[in-house]
């Protein structure tokens, strides 16, 4: 098996996320940057399928230079190679163009499974997936908890999350798969794992290697744009009172108050 | 006038509230125009609903293609329809499988796509509320038809009676759009109380609760509140509760008018699920839990005393 497996670096989750004043796009500047935590899952069901079917984990990420931070993590988790498409025209993209920007380099690696998670925490689009498998013509597996592969017959099946339980969905191989965190339990990075990491093949890509036309990539050529950003009006801060023996009490004397019974 | 096309959210031809909410929206941007797409034989039940918020017309695709598919296929639809009415914006909610229809959308006809709006204006700018609720931002398709995922509860949908044009879309779905087969459906989640997206009202519990019977407590509360039930990430994982039911980063957001967590400490991925509610209430023994930064209301003691407290004394006021 060929897989494919797609990161993001993404501010730290809990550092306090913002937009940078002059472009509004996200500040990746003052803030710790890590892999985006829901990656770790789509890494870590990368890394089962290998072990169980054989084959090849390839890490694929869009992203300023010290995105090769996160490929590191993936290569340590124990991913094989990794390329790295960077390069200043590309920020700002938006989800289409970066969609389509991720196609061009998925596309040349042919693999016969792309995995991605549901989710980036940072702009939390959730449509990444959905956009590969639209771009590069390939069943749409996402929102999945579960992943059966039998390479042998060319077949790949899911349990998809659907409102009141859940979906089992069938395609053929090659697909795009997206996993929800109730996969799998992420791995560690071991020391071992580290160490190898700095000697796995990264591939670095600029957008002209990538094949990508000049004029259709980054900021100027987005399809959305920012007008206005604003933090929100703060919260104003709230009650907090103490369990006497009476707090159920209390608390409907609030939602009374409030007129919410 | 133009029209606004809005992707009817359903359960088997029961349209959802949310529906009602994006037909309103769409009455101020122009013509709405409601999309159905469902199995053979669901339209009926969502026809008197249509036309009760107002569709100017309804395009319908019933067949087995747009149902026993993943996505692509109502993206084939709602593509063939911005090609033939020129619509000046689409609209769907912000579902996770409608998100992804929206999305694929937007790549197939070189359309913008915003998610998460919670305002729309004429214009056409909307209002997305980023980074978990902290930071607001305007935003604007510069290019192609507006694809506009909005969030459930952003507005209140109001009946506008009418009676819509019907008109049967003919199209003949792709044999690519067909390569995801949904091959059988199992229902999992508790039923009979709101949806977690749409409620006015959400009761969550998380490992506070200790033991999954202790979820008892947490949906007596939601009931007399007529509430719909959520879970923290640590109570779905230890299985007390279904995952569809979680809210967080990971699972469902929701911004009801009142939020009520027992028994969860507010870490910052839950906190992205529920952090635009109206009102946010705290249950929790810990007076440290990050969750009391940003309660209206906080209640530090034990829920095994406060809840069921609680519960009768809401009760005994709606006598
Ligand atoms: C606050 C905010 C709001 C935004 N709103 C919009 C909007 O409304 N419309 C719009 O078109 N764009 C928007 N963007 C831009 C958009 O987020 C980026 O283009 C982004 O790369 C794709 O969206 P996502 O991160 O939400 O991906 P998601 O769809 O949430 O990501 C799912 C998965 O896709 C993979 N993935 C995503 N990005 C990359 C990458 N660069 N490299 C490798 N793998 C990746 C990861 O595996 C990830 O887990 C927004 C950005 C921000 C910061
Ligand atoms: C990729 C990723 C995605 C995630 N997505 C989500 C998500 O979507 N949703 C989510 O919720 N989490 C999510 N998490 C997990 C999140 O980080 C927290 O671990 C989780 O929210 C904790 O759940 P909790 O508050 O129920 O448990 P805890 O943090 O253990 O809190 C339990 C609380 O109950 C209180 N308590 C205990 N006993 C009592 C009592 N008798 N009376 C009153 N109070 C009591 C304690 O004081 C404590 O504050 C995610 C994590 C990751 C890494």
């Amino acid at each position: 098996m060929n897989i494919v497996v797609t990161v993001k670096q993404v501010p730290d989750t809990w550092a306090e996320k913002k937009l940078d004043a002059a472009d509004k796009t996200v500040d990746r500047v003052s803030v710790d940057n890590v892999m985006n935590e829901m990656d770790e899952y789509g890494v870590e069901e990368a890394l089962k399928i290998k072990e169980a079917h054989g084959g090849e984990v390839t890490v694929v990420t869009m992203g300023p230079a010290k995105a090769v931070e996160t490929i590191r993590k993936a290569l340590s988790m124990g991913a094989d190679k990794a390329v790295h498409l960077t390069d200043d025209a590309l920020h700002g993209s938006d989800a289409l163009q970066t969609s389509a920007a991720l196609a061009k380099v998925i596309a040349s690696l042919s693999p016969d499974l792309v995995i991605t998670a549901s989710e980036a925490s940072d702009a939390r689009g959730g449509v990444m997936g959905a956009l590969l498998a639209e771009r590069l013509g390939l069943p749409q597996l996402t929102q999945a908890r579960k992943v059966t592969v039998d390479p042998g017959a060319g077949k790949v099946a899911i349990e998809r999350l659907a409102d009141n339980g859940y979906s089992l969905v069938e395609a053929s191989l090659p697909a795009v798969v997206g996993v929800v965190e109730k996969i799998n339990q992420p791995r560690y990075p071991s020391f071992k794992g580290i160490m190898a990491a700095k000697k796995k093949p990264l591939t670095t890509l600029s957008a002209g290697d990538a094949g990508l036309d000049a004029g259709s990539v980054g900021l100027a050529a987005a399809a959305s744009t920012v007008l206005d950003a604003n933090p929100a009006p703060p919260r104003q801060s709230g009650t907090i009172v103490k369990d006497e023996g009476d707090g159920g009490t209390k608390i409907a004397g609030f939602l009374a108050a409030q007129k919410l019974i | 006038m133009a029209e606004v096309l809005v992707l009817v959210e359903h359960a088997d031809g029961e349209p959802k509230k949310v529906t009602g909410e994006l037909l309103t929206l769409a009455r101020e941007l122009g013509e709405p125009a409601a999309v159905f797409t469902g199995a053979p034989g669901t339209y009926a039940k969502a026809k008197a609903y249509l036309a009760e918020y107002g569709a100017a017309k309804v395009y319908v695709v019933e067949s087995d293609d747009v149902a026993e598919y993943v996505g692509a296929p109502i993206a084939e639809v709602l593509a063939k329809l911005v090609g033939d009415a020129a619509p000046t914006a689409v609209l769907v909610a912000a579902t996770a499988d409608s998100r992804e229809i929206a999305a694929r959308t937007a790549a197939k006809t070189d359309s913008g796509l915003i998610w998460d709006a919670v305002a729309v204006t004429g214009d056409l700018v909307a209002t997305q509320g980023v980074f978990g609720g902290s930071t607001i931002v305007q935003s604007k398709v510069t290019k192609g038809t507006p694809v506009i995922v909005v969030r459930p509860n952003s507005t209140a949908p109001v009946a506008a009676p009418g009676s819509p044009a019907e008109v049967t879309v003919d199209i003949a779905i792709s044999d690519v759009a067909k390569s995801a087969k949904i091959v059988d459906r199992v229902a999992e989640a508790k039923s009979g109380r709101p949806d977690l997206t749409e409620a006015q009202v959400v009761v969550s519990g998380g490992r506070g609760l200790g033991a999954a019977e202790h979820f008892a407590l947490v949906e007596k509360l939601a009931d007399t509140l007529g509430a719909a039930v959520g879970a923290s990430r640590a109570a779905t994982d230890a299985g007390w509760y279904p995952h569809q039911n979680q809210v967080g980063q990971t699972g469902k957001t929701v911004s009801p008018q009142l939020y009520i967590a027992v028994g969860i400490s507010g870490a910052i991925q839950h906190r992205a699920g529920m952090q635009t509610s109206k009102t946010i209430v705290a249950i929790n023994k810990d007076p440290e839990a990050p969750i009391f930064e940003f309660a209206d209301y906080g209640l530090v003691g034990d829920l095994f005393n406060v809840v069921p407290q609680l519960t009768d004394e809401i009760e005994k006021r709606k006598g």
